[in-house]
């Protein structure tokens, strides 16, 4: 009797692991998103709307999925929440788990691209009808140094100065007549912090690379450069005299006229959000950001002001521009692939370029109450951009007037691509720089340079 | 012992006998007999353990020695470049920033967070009433998701004359300070929000301990005059000496790794003043968008990894005798 119970124990102990083996087995196996069936068609994952957007603006979006795949019937998508942030990106480029189809800013797109990181697009790309009008220095920014297409571009912007009308109204500033120069705005943000009790001037202080992309804005505006050649030759000039002139800015405005506020660790979303709160008289970040004010932080369009940001005399002084451009993950099948371009064309492209697509999203939008018409920069050519505003003039819903500031002066301003080599390092060795001037009162700007340009020359030399 | 254990001893010497002594015997079993043994069995019941040991513990562990000593992206073939990254890690400017921070925080760590959970512990030892409900207070901060509590402790921490903390000690006529925004703040308001956090679950260790100690030691000490803090010095530490070294070894250990608050609160600022080798090990590996040094980061996890090894060694070897008296 023991035998036999000792038996069957054992003959159920194996069958229970091997069905284990067998459930994990068939579970794997039946995996079969990725690549691409002829019968069923391929799938493909795409970034849609960043997290925290509001209910219309996913509408919205489940709306244009729906109407992709209608014209596209063997392509089925599957929509991922998605925001860049260079962290989580990072970390899901690594692990594999990034959609399909992402989204990298100007910055990365290249070398992504030369490290492999970017699924080559080259043919897929140059069947575009339109792929010979973009901007060449635009889609220079998707195209690697041997000339493959890694990423196609669809928005490009300016850093501008956004500012909130009504706090300049209660600190007696006219809003329409925001300032021009960067002593106006030290002086307007102590008003305003005078006055209002709030931060006059706010700017992104986090160690998270945008502390540093910030400095180096308002760098170029005096007529600095991080940067001097190209590449592991190029030489790290991130002690130049105008670094310590916009820090010598900041440190003042924090400490002799106490106008920033008490807190100096925003990060991009964070002080996006105290923005549209009422919390921050102005700060600089790209001229698109209306987008995710309405969406993320549902901003009462009256109090927002945007300009362009000052720029001191001379001939070197320009705004550092940027843009954000549409790749595909490097593991990505010739399918795969395929589907991802018509998405990227259907999605990005075609509004700016197509009057018929132009409208139906512009109406779509419109719809769902999200923005038409924020300021941008040329994707192809300004005469493209042009037109492509007219076929939408009656759809746009923005407070255009109130970003006159910017758009009637935008093109007039020369525009700085971002430093080229180690671009997200030399933003990190500026971080600790500000954060350090706006958190110590004695410190030492000289010596801080001096380090995080040895930082970033290190970084610059190793290629990272 | 049960029939296949036996059966499985075949040829082998009896069990306690000196190896040395044992005579070099064949093994003289077949697979059938093996499987009959009862050996298949066992493996089959040990497989679920041995594939998730291996698959998510063992296998990223020899993973991140491979990689300490590779350069890769994840998405190109690694290349071998020997002991680069170390030296990558130890030249680097921030490392040594980052060590001290580290022993900053443990250090502060251990002066207010070690003793609080004995204090609190023996107070609610001492209560007649109410002695579960603060158990359960003691208890709740531990479980509130970390991220919502670094996200209400934000909220405390307002430099503004407005922010929880600055508007009580406002009441005092204190303030406001800068908390998180200050490089000689930072690093004490993390660990006071990670004593906060983590104290709960060392109270209730305590708790559970002081429980086993001898109540006829209390009563002897007070008839001999011994007042509550004599109480507390010479009975309760030494009867809860072996768990008070476990537990000082653990918290080390747990904040030498403190990763969560600097990161949270601080990402490390302002001034690179709370950046901690956990902190850098994931600055390594994430910190830049273009793809991380996966080589610096696994060579600096192994380079703490094995410090915290010597130091734990250490810490045993030094402690053996006291633990034992």
């Amino acid at each position: 009797m023991r035998s036999v119970r000792t038996t069957a124990t054992r003959a159920a102990a194996v069958a229970a692991v091997a069905a284990l083996f067998a459930a994990g087995c068939s579970s794997s196996s039946s995996d079969d998103s990725k690549g691409s069936n002829p019968k069923k068609g391929v799938t493909i994952s795409v970034a849609s709307l960043i997290p925290g957007s509001t209910k219309e603006a996913s509408a919205q979006f489940a709306n244009q999925v729906a109407e992709f795949e209608k014209a596209n019937p063997t392509i089925h998508v599957k929509s991922v929440q998605y925001q860049w942030t260079g962290p989580t990106f990072a970390a899901k480029l690594a692990a594999g788990t990034l959609p399909t189809v992402f989204t990298v800013p100007f910055t990365d797109g290249r070398t992504l691209g030369e490290n492999g990181q970017l699924a080559d697009l080259t043919k897929q790309a140059k069947q575009l009808p339109y792929f010979g009008k973009y901007n060449p220095a635009v889609i220079a920014e998707g195209t690697t140094s041997a000339g493959k297409v890694i990423a196609l571009p669809t928005a490009a912007y300016a850093q501008a100065l956004h500012y909130n009308r009504k706090l300049f109204q209660q600190a007696g500033l006219d809003p329409d007549q925001p300032p021009t120069t960067w002593d106006q705005v030290r002086a307007d943000a102590k008003q305003i912090a005078q006055k209002t009790g709030k931060a006059g001037y706010a700017e992104m202080g986090k160690n998270d690379n945008t502390a540093g992309w910030i400095l180096t804005t308002v760098a170029y505006s005096l007529g600095g450069r991080m940067e001097d050649g190209t590449g592991k030759d190029a030489k790290a000039t991130l002690d130049n005299p105008q670094t310590k002139q916009a820090l010598q800015m900041l440190h003042d405005m924090r400490w002799s006229d106490n106008s920033m506020g008490h807190d100096f660790s925003w990060g991009w979303s964070d002080i996006n959000q105290a923005f549209a709160a009422g919390q921050v008289g102005m700060f600089v970040n790209g001229s698109d950001i209306y987008t995710n004010l309405v969406q993320a932080s549902k901003i009462d369009p009256a109090i927002y002001g945007v300009t362009t940001v000052p720029l001191a005399g001379g001939g070197s002084a320009g705004v550092l521009g940027g843009g954000t451009l549409a790749a595909v993950r490097p593991d990505a099948s010739e399918a795969e692939k395929a589907a991802a371009v018509k998405w990227i064309d259907f999605y990005y492209e075609q509004p700016l370029i197509d009057q018929q697509q132009a409208i139906r999203n512009a109406k779509t939008l419109v719809a769902s109450k999200q923005p038409v018409g924020v300021p941008a920069l040329p994707v192809f050519d300004k005469q493209q951009y042009e037109l492509a505003n007219t076929w939408i003039k009656s759809y746009i819903n923005v407070p255009q007037p109130q970003m006159a500031p910017f758009m009637d002066k935008i093109f007039d301003q020369p525009l700085v691509p971002e430093p080229a080599a180690s671009t997200q390092s030399v933003y990190h060795a500026l971080d600790p720089v500000v954060q350090a001037v706006l958190t110590d009162k004695n410190a030492n700007i000289d010596q801080l340079l001096k380090a995080a340009n040895e930082a970033a020359q290190a970084a610059i030399s190793q290629g990272k | 012992m049960s029939e296949h254990l036996i059966r499985g001893r075949v040829g082998l010497a009896p069990s306690g006998a000196d190896p040395a002594a044992r005579p070099a015997v064949r093994w003289r079993g077949t697979p059938l007999t093996w499987v009959h043994g009862g050996g298949l069995t066992t493996l089959l019941f040990l497989a679920p353990m041995l594939i998730v040991f291996g698959a998510c513990s063992w296998y990223p562990i020899v993973r991140t020695v491979v990689m300490a000593f590779q350069h890769t992206n994840l998405v190109r073939p690694a290349t071998w470049v020997g002991w680069d990254n170390f030296r990558a890690v130890w030249d680097d400017p921030l490392f040594p920033i980052a060590v001290k921070n580290t022993l900053y925080f443990a250090g502060l760590a251990l002066v207010i967070g070690y003793p609080i959970p004995l204090a609190a512990a023996v107070i609610m030892s001492e209560l007649r009433r109410g002695g579960a409900l603060f158990s359960v207070l003691a208890y709740l901060p531990v479980v509130i998701p970390p991220v919502v509590a670094v996200l209400l402790w934000k909220t405390f921490y307002d430099a503004g004359s407005n922010g929880v903390f600055n508007t009580i000690l406002g009441w005092l006529h204190l303030g406001p300070y800068p908390w998180l925004q200050d490089p000689h703040w930072a690093m004490p308001s993390l660990v006071l929000e990670s004593t906060w956090a983590n104290a709960g679950g060392t109270v209730i260790i305590y708790l559970a301990a002081l429980r086993g100690v001898n109540r006829d030691l209390y009563e002897a000490a007070a008839l001999d005059g011994a007042g509550v803090w004599r109480k507390v010095w010479h009975v309760t530490v030494p009867q809860l000496r072996g768990v008070l070294l476990v537990t000082m070894i653990l918290q080390i250990i747990g904040t030498a790794q403190v990763f969560l608050e600097p990161y949270l609160f601080t990402s490390g600022g302002p001034s690179n003043s709370t950046v901690t080798v956990l902190l850098l090990i994931y600055d390594y590996a994430f910190g830049n968008s273009l793809g991380g040094d996966y080589g610096s980061a696994t060579a600096l996890s192994l380079m703490l990894a094995g410090a915290l090894a010597v130091f734990s060694a250490v810490y045993l070897r030094l402690t053996r005798n006291w633990s034992q008296s």
